[in-house]
C-alpha cells in the first residue's frame, strides 16, 4: 500500500484506548426526567415555545433558533413541562434548560421510526437546506455548529468537495465508528443529501485506518454511490479536526482566520450524515444521538443511542454503574472534551462521550520549568509556537500574542499533551484566547 | 613629541566644540515647548504609577490636568485615588483653581462564600488564575456568581492592600487600599466594587453577587442574597434597589443606619466597624432568630478577621 | 464519590518528561564513557565520578540553600551536565580544578538563571571554557592513550597534544598537511578513540552509537547535527579543494576533537537552543561555520565549545526572526 495521506505539520499519537469499539449500540430507553438546554449549538440560544405544564410529544418543536446561527430544538420524550429553569450542562454553568417529566413515550405523527432504507431522495436543494434547520441538526463531531449554515455557500464562493469526516482521531471515542458499521447505508445516503444540499458532485469520506472494519464496510457500499469516495487515512492526532482533515484528504490549507469554504470543501461528520438521513428521509428531528461511555474502570464500555437530554447518570447506571474511584468526568474525548461538574449533567448534541479517569488518570503531571525543547512547536498542526503564546497570555501580553495569530489556536492540546514539563499549555492559550477576542471585539465597536 | 600633544588637544577641542555646536543648533529646532506646570504637577501626584486615574501614568496624568485647566479652567472629574482630596487640593492649588472635597474610596469584596458558608464540590487542577477558571466552570463552591479564591485581584494590587485569607479562600482588603480599582478591573465575576469608605471606617454592603433565584443561590452558600426585598421594605432612604433577585445598596444614598442588616435573613447584608449591640428579641419566629443570631455571629467574625489582619499588617 | 475534578482539556498526558529525556542522554553517553575508560584508565574514571558527584552537590546545595525551591537533582540535569562536564576535560585534570568547573557549570551557568530552562549557555560548555581560559596548561596537556591493562594511567607521566593540536602547531611551524599526517594516528584509531585529548571526545564511534540511542528516542532531532555537519563538511571541503596543502581534509575535521561530543551532546541541548526547526537548522549552520573559522585561523586549536556558546547567545534572536511556517499562513489564490 502507498503511503497512507495524513496532515502537515504537527500532531501526536495518543494512546488509542477504543474500548468500546466492538460493543454495538445499544438503544437507551427514554430517562424519567429529561433535562433539554436551549442552547445546544455554537452561536444564539433558541427561544423556548412551551410552557410549564405544556404537554409535548416526542419530535414536537420545543424551542425555535431565530438567529442566523442557531437552530431548533425538539423534545426527545413525551410528557408534561415540568419547568424552564437553570441546569447545569456541559459548559460548567446552569443554563436555561427544558424540564421535561417523562409519561410514556408518544411521537409526533408522521416521523418514520421503521428500519427500512430510503433511498430516493426527492426534496429540491432549497428544501433540503430548508428542512435540515428545522429539524436541529448541528455537527454531531462535538463543536455542534449548526448545519444549514454550513451548507448556504456564501455569495461569490462555490464548494467544490463535501467532505466527511469519519477519522475519530480522540481516544477512547467509538461513537462514530459503531454508527459506521452499523448505518453505513444511511450514511452514504446522508452524505448524498448533503451533496445535493451542497451542490457539488464530489464527496470524499476520511477514515483513519485504525478502523479497517469501517473502511472495508463504506468503501464497499459507497460503489453503489456516485462520486463518493472513502479514502483511508494515517492515525494521527488531531486529524478529525476541519482543517487538518482537508489538509489531510485533497491538500489544501483553509488561509488563517477563513472558513473552509475559502478553499472550496465543507466538512461534516459521519454522525451528522446519519443525522441528515433520518431528518430527510425519515422526518425525524435530532432528539437522540450516538454516546460512547467509556472509561478504563468502567466495567461495561458501551455505545448507546440516547435521547437528548437524558441526565449522564442514567448511562452510567446502564454501562453497569459508575466506579467508585471516579475523579473526573469528561464529555467528549480526553483530548479536547470538557470535565463536567454534576453526574446530573444532561447528554446534548454535542455529546459524542462521556469519558470516566479515576482520581489517578485525573490528577494532572506536576509542572516544573520549560526546558525549551520545542517538542510544542513541533506537534502544534497550525505551526504556532505555544510556548510562546502560553508565556505571553501568563504575562498578560494579550496585544503581542495577537500577534503571534494566538487566534489561530485549534486547541487541540497536543501542545500540553506533550510538553515533558507538564505545562498547562493549552489552559494559557485559551485564555489568551479569550482575551484577545474580546480586545478584537471592542475595537469592532469603536 | 610636544606637537603631537598640542594637536591632538586642538584637534579634539575643535571637534568638541563642533559637535557642541551641532547638538545646540538639533536641540533648538526640535525643542519641544512644554508647560512648565506639568513638572511640578507630577511632582505632587504620588509617582505609583497605578492607572487608577485612568492614564498610563502620574506623567500622563498631570499634562491631562494642565491640558484641562488651561482649557476649561476646571479640574472636575480628575481625581488621583491614590493621594485623595489632599493631592488633589495641591494640584488645584498649583492650577490656581479650586476642588471639590472627594469622599475617598476603598475596595469592598462582595463575596462571603467561604468554605464554611459555601462547601467545596469540585476541585479544581489548573492554572492559579481566576480569568482562567471562570472561563471552565463555576467554581469549586457551585455558586457561578462568587469568588473563585483564585487571586487574580491580590496579583494585580500594587500597595500590598488585597490578600487571600487562607481560613475563608477569600480575599482581604485592607487598610493600605487607595481604590485605584485594579482589582475591579481583575476580578472576572465583578465582585468587587470601590464603594465609601466610610467615616470611622464604617460601611454597610450586601455581600453577595449572586443573581440566581433563592432556592438555587442557598444550595451553594448559605450567606447568599436570596432576593427577598425585606432590606428593601425597610430601608427610608431609597437607597437599597432589588435587581435580578439580588439586593444592592447605593453608597451615595446610604445613611448607615443599620436597619437591613438586622432583618436580612441570610446575613447576606454586612455591617463592618460598628459596636457593637444586644440583639433584639423579635417577636418571630425560633428560626428566625437562630438565623439572625447566625447572622450577627457571622458578622462579628468578618469584623474581627478584619481587624486581625489589619493588625498583622500594620 | 469523590470530589470530581474540572481542569481544562487535554486531560491526557503523553509519556515524555524531562526526567526520561535527561536520564536518555546519560543512558546515551555510557558507551563513550567505557571508551574513555579504556582509554585513559583510573584517570577518566576518577574524573566522571567527582565532576558528577561535584555537579549534583552544586545544584542540591543551591537549591536547597539559595533558591530553596523543591529539589530538581532527580531530574538528571545536574547529572548530564556533571557527564558533560568530565568528557570536556582532560583525565589528568586536578581535582580542585575540575571542582572549580562543577561550581562554574552548575552556580554561574545553570542556577544563577534560576535553574533549569532559564540558562542561556549550555551549562558544562560555560563551565569548560572557563577552565580553559583560567587553567589552560592544565586543560591542555592531554595524556596519550594508554590501554587500562598496561596501566600507567593514574601517573599520567606522557602527555602529547591531540591532532588538531598537532596540525595547527605544525602549520604555523610551516609544514604542509601531508608532512603533518604522518604524525598523527590514523583515521581509524581517530574513530575508535585512540587519539589524545578530553575523555569524551576521543571516539568518535561511540559517541555516534549514543546518538543513534537519541535519535530513535527521539531525545534529539535532526536539524542541529546535519547543519552543523553539514556547514562544516562543506565550508572545509571548499577550503581543501582550494589548497590542500595548507588545509586540511574534511574527514578530519569531522573525527578529530570535540566535534562529534559537541554536535550529538551539546549542540542539541534544548534548554539554550533555538526552538524551531528553521531555528535550528541555522544555529548549526552558524556553528559549523565559527567552528571552523575558529581551527582555521583561530588562535585555539579547537573551536567547537565557543562555536557553541556564541550562537547560544544568538539563539533568541534566532527564535524571533525564525518562526514555524503557520497553517494557512501563504494565501492561496482563488
Amino acid at each position: 500500500m502507498s503511503i497512507l495521506k495524513t496532515f502537515k505539520p504537527g500532531g501526536v499519537n495518543p494512546a488509542e484506548n477504543k474500548l468500546s469499539a466492538n460493543r454495538p449500540i445499544e438503544i437507551l430507553n427514554p430517562p424519567g426526567q429529561a433535562f433539554i438546554p436551549i442552547n445546544q449549538n455554537l452561536g444564539a440560544p433558541a427561544i423556548p415555545l412551551v410552557q410549564k405544564g405544556d404537554e409535548v410529544k416526542v419530535g414536537q418543536l420545543i424551542a425555535r433558533g431565530e438567529a442566523f446561527i442557531s437552530s431548533n430544538v425538539h423534545s426527545s420524550v413525551s410528557g408534561k413541562v415540568l419547568k424552564i429553569d437553570n441546569v447545569v450542562d456541559p459548559s460548567g454553568y446552569k443554563r436555561p434548560t427544558i424540564v421535561i417529566n417523562v409519561e410514556g413515550d408518544e411521537w409526533v405523527p408522521g416521523i418514520d421510526r421503521s428500519s427500512e432504507i430510503k433511498k430516493l431522495v426527492t426534496l429540491s436543494q432549497k428544501e433540503i437546506i430548508e428542512k435540515i434547520k428545522e429539524m436541529g441538526i448541528v455537527g454531531l463531531g462535538g463543536a455542534a455548529f449548526p448545519s444549514h449554515v454550513k451548507l448556504m455557500v456564501p455569495d461569490g464562493k462555490k464548494a467544490e468537495f463535501l467532505l466527511i469526516n469519519g477519522v475519530e482521531c480522540e481516544p477512547f471515542l467509538t461513537s462514530d465508528h459503531r454508527l459506521m458499521l452499523e448505518k453505513g447505508e444511511e450514511i452514504l445516503i446522508g452524505t448524498s443529501i448533503l451533496m445535493k444540499g451542497l451542490g457539488v458532485d464530489k464527496a470524499i469520506i476520511g477514515i483513519e485506518n485504525n478502523k479497517p472494519d469501517a473502511i472495508d464496510h463504506l468503501s464497499g457500499l459507497a460503489e453503489n454511490y456516485d462520486g463518493i469516495k472513502v479514502q483511508p487515512l494515517k492515525v494521527k492526532y488531531p486529524q478529525g479536526g476541519e482543517k487538518q482533515l482537508i489538509k489531510a484528504i485533497i491538500n489544501r490549507e483553509v488561509p488563517s482566520g477563513k472558513l473552509p469554504i475559502e478553499v472550496e470543501a465543507v466538512v461534516h461528520n459521519v454522525g451528522t450524515a446519519y443525522a441528515v438521513y433520518e431528518a430527510i428521509q425519515k422526518n425525524k428531528p435530532l432528539i437522540e444521538r450516538v454516546v460512547t461511555v467509556t472509561g478504563r474502570y468502567l466495567s461495561k464500555p458501551s455505545n448507546f443511542l440516547a435521547r437528548i437530554g437524558t441526565p449522564i447518570s442514567d448511562l452510567f447506571e446502564k454501562a453497569s454503574g459508575l466506579p467508585e474511584n471516579t475523579g473526573k468526568i469528561i464529555g467528549g474525548g480526553p483530548m479536547m472534551g470538557k470535565a463536567l461538574i454534576s453526574t446530573e449533567t444532561p447528554v446534548v448534541k454535542g455529546t459524542s462521550g462521556i469519558l470516566l479517569f479515576s482520581e489517578e488518570e485525573a490528577s494532572r503531571v506536576p509542572v516544573k520549568n520549560c526546558i525549551r525543547c520545542g517538542r510544542c512547536i513541533k506537534v502544534c498542526p497550525m505551526g504556532l509556537e505555544p510556548v510562546l503564546l502560553a508565556q505571553l497570555s501568563e504575562r498578560e501580553m494579550y496585544t503581542q500574542a495577537e500577534l503571534e495569530n494566538v487566534m489561530d489556536c485549534i486547541e487541540c492540546g497536543s501542545c500540553h499533551y506533550t510538553c515533558p514539563s507538564g505545562r498547562p499549555l493549552l489552559d494559557y492559550i485559551r485564555l489568551g484566547k479569550s482575551k484577545v477576542g474580546q480586545i478584537i471585539r471592542n475595537r469592532g465597536k469603536k | 613629541m610636544n606637537d603631537i600633544l598640542l594637536f591632538s588637544v586642538i584637534s579634539l577641542s575643535a571637534i568638541g566644540v563642533a559637535a557642541s555646536v551641532i547638538l545646540f543648533l538639533i536641540a533648538q529646532k526640535f525643542k519641544v515647548i512644554e508647560d512648565p506646570k506639568i513638572d511640578v504637577v507630577e511632582e505632587v501626584l504620588p509617582a505609583a504609577n497605578c492607572g487608577g486615574c485612568g492614564y498610563p501614568g502620574c506623567r500622563n496624568f498631570a499634562e491631562a490636568l494642565v491640558n484641562s485647566a488651561n482649557k476649561n479652567k476646571s479640574i472636575e472629574g480628575f481625581n488621583c485615588p491614590v493621594g485623595g482630596s489632599e493631592v488633589m487640593g495641591k494640584v488645584a492649588e498649583i492650577l490656581g483653581l479650586e476642588v471639590e472635597e472627594q469622599e475617598p474610596l476603598i475596595a469592598v469584596v462582595r463575596c462571603n462564600g467561604s468554605r464554611a458558608n459555601a462547601s467545596q464540590k469540585i476541585s479544581y487542577d489548573g492554572p492559579a488564575t481566576c480569568a482562567f477558571a471562570h472561563n471552565l466552570f463555576s467554581g469549586e463552591n457551585g455558586c457561578p456568581y462568587g469568588c473563585l479564591g483564585l487571586g487574580d485581584c491580590v496579583v494585580v494590587c500594587q500597595f500590598d492592600a488585597i490578600y487571600m485569607n487562607p481560613e475563608t479562600a477569600l480575599p482581604d482588603v485592607n487598610d493600605k487600599c487607595v481604590a485605584c480599582g485594579a482589582c475591579v478591573e481583575a476580578c472576572p465575576r465583578d465582585i468587587i466594587e470601590l464603594r465609601y469608605k466610610g467615616k470611622k471606617d464604617r460601611r454597610i454592603f450586601v455581600s453577595c453577587v449572586n443573581k440566581e433565584k433563592g432556592g438555587p443561590a442557598r444550595k451553594n452558600c448559605k450567606v447568599a442574597c436570596i432576593g427577598c426585598g425585606k432590606c428593601v421594605e425597610v430601608c427610608t432612604f431609597d437607597a437599597i434597589t432589588l435587581e435580578n433577585n439580588l439586593a444592592y445598596i447605593d453608597y451615595e444614598k446610604c445613611k448607615l443606619c443599620r436597619k437591613c442588616v438586622s432583618v436580612c435573613p441570610t446575613g447576606a447584608i454586612h455591617e463592618l466597624n460598628f459596636p457593637s449591640r444586644k440583639p433584639k428579641v423579635e417577636k418571630t419566629g425560633e428560626g428566625d432568630a437562630a438565623l439572625k443570631k447566625e447572622k450577627v455571629i457571622a458578622a462579628k467574625k468578618t469584623e474581627s478577621t478584619k481587624d486581625n489582619q489589619q493588625e498583622l499588617k500594620s | 464519590m469523590n470530589m470530581l475534578i474540572v481542569s481544562g482539556s487535554p486531560h491526557i498526558h503523553g509519556d515524555t518528561s524531562v526526567k526520561k529525556i535527561m536520564y536518555g542522554v546519560v543512558y546515551a553517553m555510557i558507551p563513550a564513557m567505557l571508551v574513555s575508560v579504556y582509554f585513559f584508565g583510573l584517570g577518566a574514571l576518577r574524573v566522571l565520578a567527582i565532576s558528577i558527584l561535584a555537579c549534583l552537590l552544586f545544584e542540591w546545595v543551591i537549591q536547597k540553600y539559595l533558591i530553596k525551591g523543591p529539589l530538581t537533582i532527580n531530574d538528571g540535569s545536574a547529572l548530564v551536565t556533571g557527564v558533560l562536564l568530565a568528557f570536556n576535560v582532560p583525565s589528568n585534570l586536578p581535582i580542585w580544578i575540575l571542582i572549580i568547573g562543577a561550581f562554574v557549570s552548575i552556580g554561574i551557568g545553570k542556577m544563577s538563571f534560576g535553574g533549569l530552562g532559564k540558562n542561556p549557555f549550555n551549562p558544562a560548555l560555560v563551565g569548560r571554557v572557563f577552565l580553559l581560559i583560567s587553567f589552560p596548561v592544565q586543560m591542555t596537556s592531554w595524556p596519550v592513550p594508554k590501554l587500562l591493562f598496561g596501566c600507567q594511567a593514574l601517573t599520567d607521566a606522557i602527555t602529547g597534544p591531540t591532532p588538531l593540536g598537532i596540525l595547527k602547531g605544525g602549520l604555523k611551524m610551516g609544514k604542509t598537511v601531508q608532512e603533518l599526517m604522518t604524525e598523527m594516528p590514523s583515521y581509524v584509531q581517530e574513530l575508535l578513540g585512540n587519539q589524545g585529548g578530553s575523555l569524551g571526545e576521543v571516539s568518535a564511534i561511540a559517541l555516534i552509537i549514543g546518538a543513534i540511542y537519541m535519535f530513535v528516542r527521539k531525545i534529539i532531532t535532526w536539524e542541529v547535527p546535519v547543519a552543523y555537519f553539514g556547514s562544516v563538511v562543506v565550508f572545509t571541503g571548499i577550503l581543501w579543494l582550494i589548497d590542500p596543502m595548507l588545509y586540511v581534509n574534511p574527514a578530519f575535521h569531522l573525527v578529530t576533537g570535540g566535534l562529534m561530543l559537541g554536535v550529538f551532546y551539546m549542540a542539541t541541548d534544548m534548554v539554550s537552543t533555538p526552538l524551531s526547526s528553521k531555528g535550528m537548522l541555522i544555529f548549526g549552520l552558524g556553528c559549523g561555520i565559527l567552528t571552523v573559522v575558529i581551527r582555521v585561523w583561530g588562535a585555539y586549536p579547537e573551536g567547537v565549545s565557543f562555536a557553541i556558546l556564541i550562537m547560544n547567545a544568538f539563539a533568541p534572536l534566532i527564535n524571533m526572526g525564525f518562526k514555524p511556517k503557520r497553517f494557512g499562513e501563504k494565501v492561496i489564490e482563488a
